[in-house]
Protein backbone atom coordinates (compact mmCIF):
# COMPACT_ATOMS: atom_id res chain seq x y z
CA UNK A 1 0.00 0.00 0.00
CA UNK A 2 2.81 2.41 0.86
CA UNK A 3 4.19 2.26 -2.68
CA UNK A 4 0.85 3.21 -4.16
CA UNK A 5 0.26 6.23 -1.93
CA UNK A 6 2.37 8.74 -3.88
CA UNK A 7 0.55 7.75 -7.07
CA UNK A 8 -2.90 8.33 -5.69
CA UNK A 9 -1.70 11.56 -4.11
CA UNK A 10 -0.42 12.70 -7.50
CA UNK A 11 -3.67 11.57 -9.07
CA UNK A 12 -5.58 13.68 -6.59
CA UNK A 13 -3.51 16.72 -7.46
CA UNK A 14 -4.38 16.23 -11.13
CA UNK A 15 -7.84 14.92 -10.64
CA UNK A 16 -9.88 17.64 -9.01
CA UNK A 17 -9.77 21.36 -8.69
CA UNK A 18 -11.18 21.84 -5.22
CA UNK A 19 -14.34 19.79 -5.66
CA UNK A 20 -15.09 16.26 -4.55
CA UNK A 21 -12.47 13.58 -5.30
CA UNK A 22 -13.50 11.32 -8.20
CA UNK A 23 -13.13 8.26 -5.94
CA UNK A 24 -15.84 9.55 -3.60
CA UNK A 25 -18.20 10.09 -6.54
CA UNK A 26 -17.48 6.57 -7.86
CA UNK A 27 -18.15 4.92 -4.50
CA UNK A 28 -21.28 7.06 -4.07
CA UNK A 29 -22.61 5.98 -7.48
CA UNK A 30 -21.88 2.32 -6.64
CA UNK A 31 -23.74 2.51 -3.32
CA UNK A 32 -26.72 4.21 -4.98
CA UNK A 33 -26.73 1.58 -7.75
CA UNK A 34 -26.87 -1.29 -5.27
CA UNK A 35 -29.49 0.50 -3.12
CA UNK A 36 -31.75 1.19 -6.13
CA UNK A 37 -31.58 -2.40 -7.36
CA UNK A 38 -32.22 -3.81 -3.87
CA UNK A 39 -35.24 -1.54 -3.37
CA UNK A 40 -36.50 -2.67 -6.79
CA UNK A 41 -36.20 -6.30 -5.71
CA UNK A 42 -38.07 -5.50 -2.49
CA UNK A 43 -40.82 -3.63 -4.37
CA UNK A 44 -41.24 -6.51 -6.81
CA UNK A 45 -41.56 -8.98 -3.92
CA UNK A 46 -44.12 -6.76 -2.17
CA UNK A 47 -46.26 -6.88 -5.32
CA UNK A 48 -46.12 -10.68 -5.27
CA UNK A 49 -43.61 -11.13 -8.11
CA UNK A 50 -40.42 -12.35 -6.46
CA UNK A 51 -37.25 -11.40 -8.30
CA UNK A 52 -34.58 -14.15 -8.55
CA UNK A 53 -31.94 -13.75 -5.84
CA UNK A 54 -29.13 -14.78 -8.21
CA UNK A 55 -29.81 -11.68 -10.30
CA UNK A 56 -29.33 -9.48 -7.22
CA UNK A 57 -26.03 -11.29 -6.57
CA UNK A 58 -24.99 -10.73 -10.21
CA UNK A 59 -25.80 -7.01 -9.92
CA UNK A 60 -23.80 -6.57 -6.70
CA UNK A 61 -20.86 -8.53 -8.16
CA UNK A 62 -20.99 -6.41 -11.33
CA UNK A 63 -21.08 -3.11 -9.43
CA UNK A 64 -18.23 -4.22 -7.14
CA UNK A 65 -16.13 -5.39 -10.13
CA UNK A 66 -16.70 -2.10 -11.95
CA UNK A 67 -15.93 -0.02 -8.84
CA UNK A 68 -12.72 -1.97 -8.14
CA UNK A 69 -11.31 -0.76 -11.46
CA UNK A 70 -11.63 2.89 -10.38
CA UNK A 71 -11.11 2.86 -6.60
CA UNK A 72 -8.96 0.76 -4.31
CA UNK A 73 -5.86 -1.41 -4.56
CA UNK A 74 -6.45 -2.69 -8.12
CA UNK A 75 -7.00 0.85 -9.46
CA UNK A 76 -3.81 2.00 -7.69
CA UNK A 77 -1.80 -0.97 -9.02
CA UNK A 78 -3.17 -0.30 -12.52
CA UNK A 79 -1.32 3.02 -12.47
CA UNK A 80 1.92 1.22 -11.77
CA UNK A 81 1.91 -1.87 -13.94
CA UNK A 82 0.46 -2.88 -17.26
CA UNK A 83 -0.65 -6.34 -16.10
CA UNK A 84 -2.73 -4.79 -13.29
CA UNK A 85 -4.05 -2.26 -15.80
CA UNK A 86 -5.10 -5.17 -18.02
CA UNK A 87 -6.98 -6.82 -15.15
CA UNK A 88 -8.82 -3.53 -14.64
CA UNK A 89 -9.54 -3.33 -18.37
CA UNK A 90 -10.92 -6.91 -18.42
CA UNK A 91 -13.07 -6.25 -15.34
CA UNK A 92 -14.45 -2.90 -16.49
CA UNK A 93 -14.92 -3.68 -20.17
CA UNK A 94 -15.90 -7.35 -20.17
CA UNK A 95 -16.66 -9.09 -16.86
CA UNK A 96 -18.59 -6.32 -15.06
CA UNK A 97 -20.77 -5.60 -18.14
CA UNK A 98 -21.58 -9.32 -18.47
CA UNK A 99 -22.58 -9.56 -14.78
CA UNK A 100 -24.66 -6.38 -15.01
CA UNK A 101 -26.44 -7.43 -18.22
CA UNK A 102 -27.30 -10.84 -16.72
CA UNK A 103 -28.85 -9.10 -13.70
CA UNK A 104 -31.47 -7.61 -16.11
CA UNK A 105 -31.66 -4.12 -14.52
CA UNK A 106 -33.93 -2.67 -17.23
CA UNK A 107 -36.48 -5.47 -16.79
CA UNK A 108 -36.47 -4.89 -13.04
CA UNK A 109 -36.87 -1.13 -13.51
CA UNK A 110 -39.79 -1.52 -15.92
CA UNK A 111 -41.43 -3.95 -13.53
CA UNK A 112 -41.13 -1.86 -10.38
CA UNK A 113 -41.33 1.78 -11.51
CA UNK A 114 -44.65 3.62 -11.37
CA UNK A 115 -46.62 3.62 -14.62
CA UNK A 116 -45.60 7.09 -15.81
CA UNK A 117 -41.83 6.80 -15.27
CA UNK A 118 -41.88 3.22 -16.59
CA UNK A 119 -43.54 4.44 -19.78
CA UNK A 120 -40.97 7.19 -20.03
CA UNK A 121 -38.13 4.66 -19.72
CA UNK A 122 -39.60 2.38 -22.35
CA UNK A 123 -40.21 5.34 -24.66
CA UNK A 124 -36.56 6.36 -24.34
CA UNK A 125 -35.44 2.77 -24.99
CA UNK A 126 -37.62 2.60 -28.11
CA UNK A 127 -36.41 5.97 -29.45
CA UNK A 128 -34.28 6.17 -32.59
CA UNK A 129 -31.03 7.30 -30.93
CA UNK A 130 -31.25 4.61 -28.23
CA UNK A 131 -31.89 1.91 -30.82
CA UNK A 132 -29.00 3.20 -32.91
CA UNK A 133 -26.56 3.11 -29.99
CA UNK A 134 -27.80 -0.29 -28.81
CA UNK A 135 -27.54 -1.87 -32.27
CA UNK A 136 -24.90 -4.64 -32.25
CA UNK A 137 -22.80 -2.97 -34.97
CA UNK A 138 -22.76 0.46 -33.24
CA UNK A 139 -22.13 -1.10 -29.83
CA UNK A 140 -19.26 -3.21 -31.19
CA UNK A 141 -17.77 -0.18 -32.94
CA UNK A 142 -17.94 1.89 -29.73
CA UNK A 143 -16.34 -0.97 -27.83
CA UNK A 144 -13.51 -1.88 -30.19
CA UNK A 145 -12.97 1.71 -31.35
CA UNK A 146 -12.54 2.88 -27.75
CA UNK A 147 -9.91 0.18 -27.12
CA UNK A 148 -7.93 1.05 -30.22
CA UNK A 149 -8.07 4.75 -29.23
CA UNK A 150 -6.83 3.85 -25.76
CA UNK A 151 -3.85 1.77 -26.86
CA UNK A 152 -2.87 3.38 -30.14
CA UNK A 153 -2.98 7.07 -29.09
CA UNK A 154 -1.47 9.12 -26.21
CA UNK A 155 -4.74 8.57 -24.32
CA UNK A 156 -3.13 5.74 -22.34
CA UNK A 157 -0.40 8.05 -21.01
CA UNK A 158 -2.96 10.73 -20.07
CA UNK A 159 -5.00 8.12 -18.24
CA UNK A 160 -2.00 7.02 -16.19
CA UNK A 161 -1.31 10.65 -15.24
CA UNK A 162 -4.82 11.76 -14.28
CA UNK A 163 -7.36 10.11 -12.00
CA UNK A 164 -10.19 11.93 -13.75
CA UNK A 165 -9.18 10.58 -17.19
CA UNK A 166 -8.72 7.15 -15.59
CA UNK A 167 -12.28 7.19 -14.27
CA UNK A 168 -13.63 8.58 -17.56
CA UNK A 169 -11.90 5.84 -19.58
CA UNK A 170 -13.20 3.11 -17.28
CA UNK A 171 -16.73 4.53 -17.36
CA UNK A 172 -16.54 4.43 -21.16
CA UNK A 173 -15.22 0.83 -21.09
CA UNK A 174 -18.06 -0.14 -18.77
CA UNK A 175 -20.78 1.64 -20.77
CA UNK A 176 -19.57 0.39 -24.16
CA UNK A 177 -19.10 -3.10 -22.74
CA UNK A 178 -22.63 -3.04 -21.31
CA UNK A 179 -24.15 -1.89 -24.61
CA UNK A 180 -22.30 -4.57 -26.55
CA UNK A 181 -23.02 -7.39 -24.10
CA UNK A 182 -26.69 -6.35 -23.93
CA UNK A 183 -26.86 -6.34 -27.74
CA UNK A 184 -25.54 -9.92 -27.84
CA UNK A 185 -27.00 -11.66 -24.76
CA UNK A 186 -29.43 -9.04 -23.42
CA UNK A 187 -32.29 -10.36 -21.29
CA UNK A 188 -35.83 -9.12 -21.56
CA UNK A 189 -38.18 -8.13 -24.35
CA UNK A 190 -36.73 -6.17 -27.25
CA UNK A 191 -39.10 -4.45 -29.70
CA UNK A 192 -36.85 -4.83 -32.74
CA UNK A 193 -34.41 -7.67 -32.19
CA UNK A 194 -31.53 -7.82 -34.67
CA UNK A 195 -31.13 -11.07 -36.61
CA UNK A 196 -29.18 -13.75 -34.74
CA UNK A 197 -26.90 -14.39 -37.70
CA UNK A 198 -25.91 -10.71 -37.74
CA UNK A 199 -25.26 -10.77 -33.99
CA UNK A 200 -23.16 -13.93 -34.34
CA UNK A 201 -21.04 -12.35 -37.09
CA UNK A 202 -20.59 -9.10 -35.11
CA UNK A 203 -19.66 -11.06 -31.97
CA UNK A 204 -17.06 -13.05 -33.87
CA UNK A 205 -15.58 -9.94 -35.48
CA UNK A 206 -15.42 -8.19 -32.09
CA UNK A 207 -13.68 -11.25 -30.60
CA UNK A 208 -11.21 -11.20 -33.50
CA UNK A 209 -10.57 -7.45 -33.09
CA UNK A 210 -9.86 -7.94 -29.38
CA UNK A 211 -7.35 -10.71 -30.12
CA UNK A 212 -5.68 -8.76 -32.92
CA UNK A 213 -5.36 -5.70 -30.68
CA UNK A 214 -3.79 -7.87 -27.95
CA UNK A 215 -1.15 -9.17 -30.37
CA UNK A 216 -0.59 -5.66 -31.74
CA UNK A 217 -0.01 -4.45 -28.17
CA UNK A 218 2.48 -7.27 -27.63
CA UNK A 219 4.52 -6.05 -30.57
CA UNK A 220 4.14 -2.29 -30.07
CA UNK A 221 3.48 -1.37 -26.43
CA UNK A 222 2.09 2.08 -25.48
CA UNK A 223 4.62 4.78 -24.67
CA UNK A 224 6.35 4.60 -21.25
CA UNK A 225 5.33 0.97 -20.67
CA UNK A 226 8.08 -1.55 -20.01
CA UNK A 227 8.09 -4.01 -22.96
CA UNK A 228 8.18 -7.16 -20.77
CA UNK A 229 5.27 -5.84 -18.68
CA UNK A 230 3.37 -4.93 -21.86
CA UNK A 231 3.88 -8.42 -23.29
CA UNK A 232 2.60 -10.11 -20.13
CA UNK A 233 -0.41 -7.75 -20.17
CA UNK A 234 -1.08 -8.39 -23.85
CA UNK A 235 -1.02 -12.17 -23.34
CA UNK A 236 -3.42 -11.78 -20.41
CA UNK A 237 -5.74 -9.68 -22.58
CA UNK A 238 -5.63 -12.39 -25.27
CA UNK A 239 -6.26 -15.44 -23.05
CA UNK A 240 -8.55 -14.05 -20.33
CA UNK A 241 -10.44 -12.03 -22.95
CA UNK A 242 -11.02 -15.17 -24.99
CA UNK A 243 -12.52 -16.97 -21.97
CA UNK A 244 -14.99 -14.17 -21.22
CA UNK A 245 -15.89 -13.97 -24.92
CA UNK A 246 -16.39 -17.73 -24.92
CA UNK A 247 -18.82 -17.35 -22.00
CA UNK A 248 -20.73 -14.69 -23.96
CA UNK A 249 -20.74 -16.91 -27.08
CA UNK A 250 -22.03 -19.86 -25.02
CA UNK A 251 -24.82 -17.71 -23.53
CA UNK A 252 -25.72 -16.42 -26.97
CA UNK A 253 -25.92 -19.98 -28.38
CA UNK A 254 -27.90 -21.17 -25.34
CA UNK A 255 -30.48 -18.38 -25.82
CA UNK A 256 -30.75 -19.26 -29.52
CA UNK A 257 -31.07 -22.96 -28.66
CA UNK A 258 -33.80 -22.28 -26.11
CA UNK A 259 -35.73 -19.96 -28.47
CA UNK A 260 -35.66 -22.52 -31.28
CA UNK A 261 -36.75 -25.18 -28.77
CA UNK A 262 -39.83 -23.07 -27.96
CA UNK A 263 -40.55 -22.72 -31.69
CA UNK A 264 -40.11 -26.46 -32.13
CA UNK A 265 -42.57 -27.14 -29.33
CA UNK A 266 -45.14 -24.76 -30.81
CA UNK A 267 -44.98 -26.29 -34.28
CA UNK A 268 -44.86 -29.94 -33.19
CA UNK A 269 -46.44 -30.26 -29.73
CA UNK A 270 -45.31 -33.83 -29.03
CA UNK A 271 -42.44 -34.93 -31.23
CA UNK A 272 -41.44 -37.75 -28.91
CA UNK A 273 -44.98 -39.15 -28.75
CA UNK A 274 -44.92 -40.58 -32.28
CA UNK A 275 -41.65 -42.47 -32.58
CA UNK A 276 -40.66 -43.41 -36.10
CA UNK A 277 -39.19 -46.92 -36.31
CA UNK A 278 -35.42 -46.82 -36.62
CA UNK A 279 -33.66 -49.28 -38.88
CA UNK B 1 -35.23 -19.23 -16.92
CA UNK B 2 -34.63 -22.84 -15.92
CA UNK B 3 -38.12 -23.03 -14.49
CA UNK B 4 -39.55 -22.02 -17.87
CA UNK B 5 -42.82 -23.89 -18.26
CA UNK B 6 -42.45 -24.39 -22.00
CA UNK B 7 -39.23 -26.41 -21.91
CA UNK B 8 -38.54 -28.11 -25.21
CA UNK B 9 -37.79 -31.84 -25.26
CA UNK B 10 -34.08 -32.50 -24.92
CA UNK B 11 -34.11 -35.61 -27.08
CA UNK B 12 -36.49 -37.00 -29.67
CA UNK B 13 -36.51 -40.52 -31.04
CA UNK B 14 -34.01 -40.73 -33.91
CA UNK B 15 -35.61 -41.09 -37.31
CA UNK B 16 -34.26 -41.30 -40.85
CA UNK B 17 -36.68 -38.66 -42.01
CA UNK B 18 -35.35 -36.20 -39.40
CA UNK B 19 -31.78 -37.11 -40.38
CA UNK B 20 -32.55 -36.50 -44.04
CA UNK B 21 -34.32 -33.24 -43.28
CA UNK B 22 -31.31 -31.98 -41.32
CA UNK B 23 -28.69 -33.62 -43.52
CA UNK B 24 -26.76 -30.39 -44.08
CA UNK B 25 -27.02 -29.30 -40.47
CA UNK B 26 -25.37 -32.56 -39.33
CA UNK B 27 -22.36 -31.85 -41.55
CA UNK B 28 -22.19 -28.19 -40.50
CA UNK B 29 -22.28 -29.08 -36.83
CA UNK B 30 -19.34 -31.44 -37.43
CA UNK B 31 -17.39 -28.94 -39.54
CA UNK B 32 -17.72 -26.22 -36.88
CA UNK B 33 -16.65 -28.58 -34.13
CA UNK B 34 -13.77 -29.89 -36.26
CA UNK B 35 -12.41 -26.37 -36.86
CA UNK B 36 -12.55 -25.72 -33.12
CA UNK B 37 -10.97 -29.08 -32.30
CA UNK B 38 -7.94 -28.57 -34.53
CA UNK B 39 -7.45 -25.04 -33.19
CA UNK B 40 -7.60 -26.42 -29.65
CA UNK B 41 -5.01 -29.12 -30.47
CA UNK B 42 -2.80 -26.45 -32.04
CA UNK B 43 -3.05 -24.29 -28.92
CA UNK B 44 -2.66 -27.12 -26.38
CA UNK B 45 -0.02 -29.26 -28.08
CA UNK B 46 2.08 -26.91 -30.19
CA UNK B 47 1.87 -23.73 -28.07
CA UNK B 48 1.58 -25.01 -24.49
CA UNK B 49 3.22 -28.47 -24.42
CA UNK B 50 5.86 -28.49 -27.17
CA UNK B 51 6.45 -24.70 -27.28
CA UNK B 52 7.05 -24.96 -31.04
CA UNK B 53 4.63 -22.12 -31.72
CA UNK B 54 4.89 -18.70 -30.08
CA UNK B 55 2.36 -16.05 -29.09
CA UNK B 56 3.83 -13.63 -31.59
CA UNK B 57 6.57 -13.85 -34.19
CA UNK B 58 8.20 -10.64 -35.19
CA UNK B 59 8.14 -11.55 -38.88
CA UNK B 60 4.35 -11.66 -38.95
CA UNK B 61 2.68 -9.46 -41.55
CA UNK B 62 -0.37 -7.33 -40.69
CA UNK B 63 -2.50 -9.53 -42.91
CA UNK B 64 -1.17 -12.59 -41.08
CA UNK B 65 -2.14 -11.02 -37.75
CA UNK B 66 -5.68 -10.31 -38.99
CA UNK B 67 -6.08 -13.81 -40.44
CA UNK B 68 -4.80 -15.35 -37.20
CA UNK B 69 -7.17 -13.20 -35.12
CA UNK B 70 -10.18 -14.04 -37.28
CA UNK B 71 -9.49 -17.76 -37.13
CA UNK B 72 -8.82 -17.67 -33.40
CA UNK B 73 -12.24 -16.07 -32.85
CA UNK B 74 -13.88 -18.39 -35.37
CA UNK B 75 -12.45 -21.48 -33.70
CA UNK B 76 -13.80 -20.54 -30.25
CA UNK B 77 -17.18 -19.64 -31.63
CA UNK B 78 -17.29 -22.70 -33.91
CA UNK B 79 -16.60 -25.14 -31.06
CA UNK B 80 -19.45 -23.72 -28.98
CA UNK B 81 -21.91 -23.29 -31.86
CA UNK B 82 -21.08 -26.77 -33.21
CA UNK B 83 -21.92 -28.39 -29.87
CA UNK B 84 -25.20 -26.46 -29.54
CA UNK B 85 -26.11 -27.54 -33.08
CA UNK B 86 -25.36 -31.12 -32.01
CA UNK B 87 -27.74 -30.77 -29.05
CA UNK B 88 -30.33 -29.35 -31.43
CA UNK B 89 -29.92 -32.35 -33.77
CA UNK B 90 -30.46 -34.78 -30.88
CA UNK B 91 -33.52 -32.83 -29.84
CA UNK B 92 -34.94 -33.23 -33.35
CA UNK B 93 -34.03 -36.92 -33.59
CA UNK B 94 -31.65 -36.13 -36.44
CA UNK B 95 -28.35 -37.21 -34.85
CA UNK B 96 -26.21 -39.28 -37.22
CA UNK B 97 -22.79 -40.13 -35.76
CA UNK B 98 -20.96 -41.19 -38.92
CA UNK B 99 -22.12 -38.19 -40.92
CA UNK B 100 -21.21 -35.87 -38.04
CA UNK B 101 -17.74 -37.48 -37.78
CA UNK B 102 -17.34 -36.84 -41.52
CA UNK B 103 -18.09 -33.20 -40.89
CA UNK B 104 -15.54 -33.06 -38.05
CA UNK B 105 -12.82 -34.51 -40.32
CA UNK B 106 -13.82 -32.09 -43.08
CA UNK B 107 -13.56 -29.07 -40.76
CA UNK B 108 -10.38 -30.23 -39.03
CA UNK B 109 -8.60 -31.19 -42.27
CA UNK B 110 -9.71 -28.06 -44.09
CA UNK B 111 -8.61 -25.73 -41.32
CA UNK B 112 -5.27 -27.48 -40.82
CA UNK B 113 -4.57 -27.35 -44.56
CA UNK B 114 -5.40 -23.62 -44.58
CA UNK B 115 -3.11 -23.14 -41.58
CA UNK B 116 -0.27 -25.15 -43.14
CA UNK B 117 -0.43 -23.52 -46.56
CA UNK B 118 -1.95 -20.01 -46.47
CA UNK B 119 -1.15 -18.98 -42.88
CA UNK B 120 2.32 -20.56 -42.53
CA UNK B 121 3.57 -20.07 -46.10
CA UNK B 122 1.74 -17.17 -47.75
CA UNK B 123 1.11 -14.96 -44.69
CA UNK B 124 4.17 -16.12 -42.77
CA UNK B 125 2.60 -16.16 -39.29
CA UNK B 126 5.04 -18.77 -38.04
CA UNK B 127 6.48 -22.08 -39.12
CA UNK B 128 5.51 -25.40 -37.58
CA UNK B 129 8.84 -25.45 -35.77
CA UNK B 130 11.83 -23.13 -35.90
CA UNK B 131 14.34 -25.55 -37.44
CA UNK B 132 16.53 -25.49 -40.55
CA UNK B 133 14.96 -28.40 -42.38
CA UNK B 134 11.25 -27.62 -42.39
CA UNK B 135 10.30 -29.97 -45.21
CA UNK B 136 9.51 -33.08 -43.10
CA UNK B 137 7.35 -30.99 -40.75
CA UNK B 138 5.49 -29.37 -43.62
CA UNK B 139 4.95 -32.70 -45.34
CA UNK B 140 3.61 -34.41 -42.20
CA UNK B 141 1.43 -31.41 -41.26
CA UNK B 142 -0.17 -30.96 -44.68
CA UNK B 143 -0.39 -34.67 -45.48
CA UNK B 144 -2.28 -35.24 -42.19
CA UNK B 145 -4.57 -32.37 -43.11
CA UNK B 146 -5.17 -33.73 -46.61
CA UNK B 147 -5.83 -37.24 -45.24
CA UNK B 148 -8.42 -35.88 -42.74
CA UNK B 149 -10.02 -33.83 -45.50
CA UNK B 150 -10.20 -36.86 -47.85
CA UNK B 151 -11.63 -39.11 -45.12
CA UNK B 152 -14.17 -36.40 -44.25
CA UNK B 153 -15.30 -36.05 -47.86
CA UNK B 154 -15.57 -39.85 -48.20
CA UNK B 155 -17.67 -40.15 -45.02
CA UNK B 156 -19.95 -37.25 -45.92
CA UNK B 157 -20.51 -38.64 -49.42
CA UNK B 158 -21.05 -42.18 -48.10
CA UNK B 159 -23.66 -41.05 -45.57
CA UNK B 160 -25.66 -39.18 -48.20
CA UNK B 161 -27.55 -42.45 -48.60
CA UNK B 162 -29.50 -41.47 -45.47
CA UNK B 163 -31.62 -39.40 -47.87
CA UNK B 164 -32.31 -42.43 -50.03
CA UNK B 165 -33.13 -44.45 -46.92
CA UNK B 166 -35.52 -41.75 -45.83
CA UNK B 167 -37.32 -41.93 -49.16
CA UNK B 168 -37.49 -45.72 -48.90
CA UNK B 169 -38.70 -45.61 -45.28
CA UNK B 170 -42.46 -46.00 -44.75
Amino acid sequence: MTTTLPVSAAAHAHGHGGGVAPEVVVVGVAVIAIACYTSGVAASRRRGRPWPVHRLVLWIAGVVAATATMVGPLAAAAHEGFVAHMWAHLLAGMLAPLLLVLSAPVTLALRTLEVVPARRVSRVLRSGPARFVAHPITAAALNVGGLWLLYATPLFAWMQASMLVHVAVHVHLLAAGFLFTAAVVGIGPRPHPPSRVLVAVVLMLAMAAHGILAKHLWASPPALVDPADARAGAELMYTAGAWIEAAIAALFCAQWYRASGRRLRRTSPAPAASPVPTP
Amino acid sequence: MASDTQQAPTRAHPSWSARAEHSHRIVWSGVLFGVGLVAFVDEAVFHQILHWHHFYDLGTSDLGLVSDGLFHALSWFATIAGLFLLADLRRRGAWHGARWAGGVLLGAGGFQLYDGTVQHKLLGIHEIRSVDDLLPYDVVWNATAAAMLAAGIALVVATRRSRALARAAP
